[in-house]
């Protein structure tokens, strides 16, 4: 039995949000994405939601998640990760076969976050490293030396990922952080954590986003825009920042699943275009790498030669990655998501790729996990 | 198509008040625990499923991920599942779906709570669960909401604070037998004893309220051929429900947990039970305080609505009844502690040893071939359900 996804609705992300509540952008995805679905919320069998309570503010958040999704006295739970990893939940309990829809909600309102770093600390090991009381992003700043070091990339590598992300986020048109910007103006932006910069960091950003996926049954009465979830997968590594290596060892455990599952052998040939975590310049090169979309020690140079372009041969970031759309944080992997879906259906508009048949949407959780998801896409029909 | 799920190892740490084990390592306690049982090498376990209440309590972000390489899951997939209170019981439901869906063959759960790094108490963190705006400005914690709902089941059904003290007197004592148990939790108590314990918040009395714990459980689950291949003793998960209600609990008539029904009523349907009171045959519902196990098994369906306490009278939810529904043969959360995620997980467990017969003696009486377990949290919103048989 296959699944797919057969709706979707956005609230589109935007630098600050103070005139919604975050039900509220819950709630203009949903109707979105049932509209699109051509469902009723009781047609409903199962929620998932995702979030992380000190980003919310707020104890146990999944108490607040079912009105504004119409999922009153149904089945929903929360799942503390990034949006694709809460899509390995609702598929599971599709293939189950107990359940025929289900619905996956992620939103972010990282505008009502005073101080990011302070949450970023708040997630470091109480005993070991938060005492250090150094700036949570010296974690990326050093990854990224060990990354760039380990490869033989520089700082300028990295920036060519800015260059390009926010170059397609303006051809694209909606995305919130879309601009030119030359890779040697990142190496200018002032250093957060050596050789991190301001413009290495993707700038945070509010919205909402809202799938219906459902079995193959429900999907097959829908003649077009159908969507197939090939392969998914899920991983992590270690919390503890003092054993990573510099690579993305989370994705490669997740990669490994979603190609395994989706018979994939060589995905550099079969995908024809990649919605990758940016959250970090070096993120996009290190991801890229783990997924096995280059040869480790390559993908800087593959991207500087336009492999990765919307004119290459595997495009990524298609509609400006977390740099052009902003760090959307569990959400992101919910965009990448839907930007994706947007691609298959052709409805990309500027930045529409010709016909393209598979995609891959990798997420990160962000700083400071090492959890990360995969799903492989394909359209049908 | 749905994959039967089986149960392969449980293990739990002792629950206590202040433990100096961290939680990763809590966790590593049980998760150690439940692999031996299984006779497995956490290298040959697929997937991790974490579960744990509120990152308040803690005081760390993203707590699942910090608790990952202590539950096992270094260089593994691993995922947390929250439904507050409700998690416990919810994790092998995670559990039980990453399986049965064929996404992995070999699942190990681990829920872990350390309550007390929260100071000055843990209550205070409950704050944080309310309404920004129109309820948490108030102060209030879980005890004010609960001595509502309280109030409100007594009312509608006319039950005298006397029978609900005999919840507390019977886990309490059900409490002494178990291992695990928290010092100087369980005990011999007597309705007056309960009654004459501080009020908390009126009528909750402090011997109605669980106490605060530390503590970590964990079970290995897998699918049903490994499980053939693993155990000639095996015990499947027979369905699972869970059920959440609308956030504005004040708009609900809080006498009756209508999402425990509706969680309840998913799994019946799923293990194909169409009588439970006569095919469930030892239950554990959640006893955070102690109105809850009546409230929850009045919810589950095991009893007409305001029956529960006239049938507890009557000793039909006592450990040695033989025509009853054993209830909380474990000592409950009133009588073992409440180490939240993990105090849900530890009645999944009783169950699973009821119906091995290795419960020793905390064994029920009567004969049994089916048990439930049950947890709720949220606002009094969530409700999840789990169905074992042999």
């Amino acid at each position: 039995m296959n699944v797919y996804i057969v709706g979707m609705g956005i609230s589109l992300p935007k630098k600050s949000s103070s005139e919604f509540s975050f039900r509220e952008m819950i709630y203009e995805a949903a109707i979105k994405a049932y509209k699109d679905a051509n469902i009723e919320p009781k047609n409903v069998d199962i929620f998932v939601s995702v979030s992380e309570d000190f980003e919310e503010g707020t104890s146990i958040f999944d108490e607040y998640v079912p009105d504004q999704l119409g999922a009153v006295l149904k089945p929903v739970h929360t799942i503390c990760a990034d949006a694709l990893t809460g899509l390995v939940s609702i598929y599971s309990l599709i293939k189950t076969g107990h359940f025929k829809i289900g619905v996956l909600e992620a939103h972010s309102k990282l505008s009502n976050v005073k101080n990011h770093s302070h949450l970023f600390a708040m997630g470091l090991d109480p005993v070991y490293i938060r005492p250090l009381e150094v700036n949570p992003y010296f974690i990326a700043g050093l990854e990224m030396a060990m990354f760039l070091d380990s490869r033989g990339y520089d700082e300028l590598d990295a920036a060519f990922v800015v260059s390009k992300n926010k170059s397609n986020a303006l051809t694209f048109g909606r995305s919130p952080f879309g601009t030119t910007i030359t890779p040697e103006e990142v190496l200018f932006s002032e250093p957060v954590s050596e050789p991190l910069k301001r413009l290495d960091i993707s700038p945070n950003a509010d919205g909402a986003c809202v799938f219906v996926i459902a079995n193959e049954e429900v999907a097959k009465e829908r003649k077009k825009d159908l969507i197939r979830i090939l392969g998914l997968g899920f991983g992590g590594f270690t919390p503890n920042i003092e054993m990573w290596r510099g690579d993305a060892e989370y994705l490669e455990v997740a990669s490994k699943k979603a190609y395994s599952m989706a018979g994939i052998k060589n995905p550099i040939k079969e995908i024809d275009f990649a919605e990758i975590d940016d959250t970090f310049s070096y993120k996009e090169l290190q991801h890229i790498e783990a997924l096995s979309l280059s040869r480790v020690g390559e993908s800087a140079e593959l991207l500087k030669e336009g492999f990765y372009d919307l004119d290459g041969e595997l495009p990524v970031n298609t509609t400006g990655g977390n740099m052009g759309n902003g760090n959307l944080s569990l959400m992101n992997g919910a965009r990448s998501l839907y930007d994706a879906v947007l691609q298959l259906r052709g409805h990309a508009g500027n930045v529409q790729l010709l016909d393209p048949e598979t995609a891959l949407v990798a997420s990160w959780k962000g700083l400071p996990s090492a959890s990360g998801a995969v799903v492989i896409l394909k359209r049908e029909g | 198509m749905a994959r039967k799920v089986g149960i392969l190892g449980a293990g739990i740490t002792k629950f206590m008040r202040r433990a100096k084990e961290t939680g990763k390592e809590l966790a590593f306690e049980a998760a150690k625990h439940a692999l031996e049982e299984a006779g497995m090498d956490i290298n040959e376990i697929d997937c991790v499923v974490i579960s744990t209440a509120p990152d308040a309590f803690d005081g760390v972000h993203m707590k699942g991920d910090w608790l990952s390489d202590g539950a096992g899951a270094k260089k593994k997939p691993f995922m947390r599942s929250f439904v507050g209170g409700g998690s416990g019981v919810f994790s092998i439901i995670h559990g039980w779906y990453l399986v049965s869906s064929g996404f992995f063959d070999k699942c190990l759960i681990v829920a872990e709570e350390k309550m007390s790094s929260c100071m000055p108490h843990p209550q205070g963190a409950f704050n944080s669960i309310y309404d920004q705006f129109i309820e948490r400005p108030l102060g209030v914690n879980l005890l004010w909401i609960f001595s509502l709902e309280m109030m409100r089941y007594m009312k509608v059904h006319k039950i005298p604070l006397e029978t609900i003290a005999l919840v507390a007197v019977k886990n309490k004592k059900n409490g002494l037998d178990h291992p695990c148990t928290q010092k100087g939790i369980s005990g011999e108590y007597t309705v007056n004893d309960i009654l004459n314990s501080e009020i908390i918040a009126y009528p909750v009395h402090r011997l109605m309220v669980s106490p605060v714990t530390d503590g970590a459980a964990a079970m290995v689950i897998a699918a049903e051929h490994e499980v053939k291949r693993r155990t000639d003793k095996p015990i499947w998960i027979e369905g699972v429900g869970f059920c959440l209600d609308t956030s504005y609990w004040t708009n609900r008539d809080l006498y009756y947990p209508k999402y425990v029904e509706y969680a309840a009523r998913m799994a019946y349907e799923m293990a194909g039970i169409k009588d439970p009171r006569k095919e469930i045959h030892v239950v554990e519902p959640y006893d955070p305080f102690a109105y809850k196990e009546l409230h929850h098994l009045e919810g589950l369906l095991l009893a007409d609505k305001g029956e529960a306490p006239k049938l507890l009278e009557k000793g039909f939810w006592d450990r040695d009844t033989e025509n009853g529904i054993p209830s909380s043969p474990s000592g409950g959360l009133l009588g073992v502690g409440n180490p939240i995620a993990a105090a849900g997980l530890m009645r999944v467990i009783e169950i699973y040893l009821q119906l091995k017969g290795e419960a020793g003696k905390r064994q029920v009486k009567r004969e049994i071939k089916r048990g439930l377990a049950q947890a709720w949290g949220d606002l009094m919103q969530v409700g999840t359900v789990v169905i074992l048989s042999k």
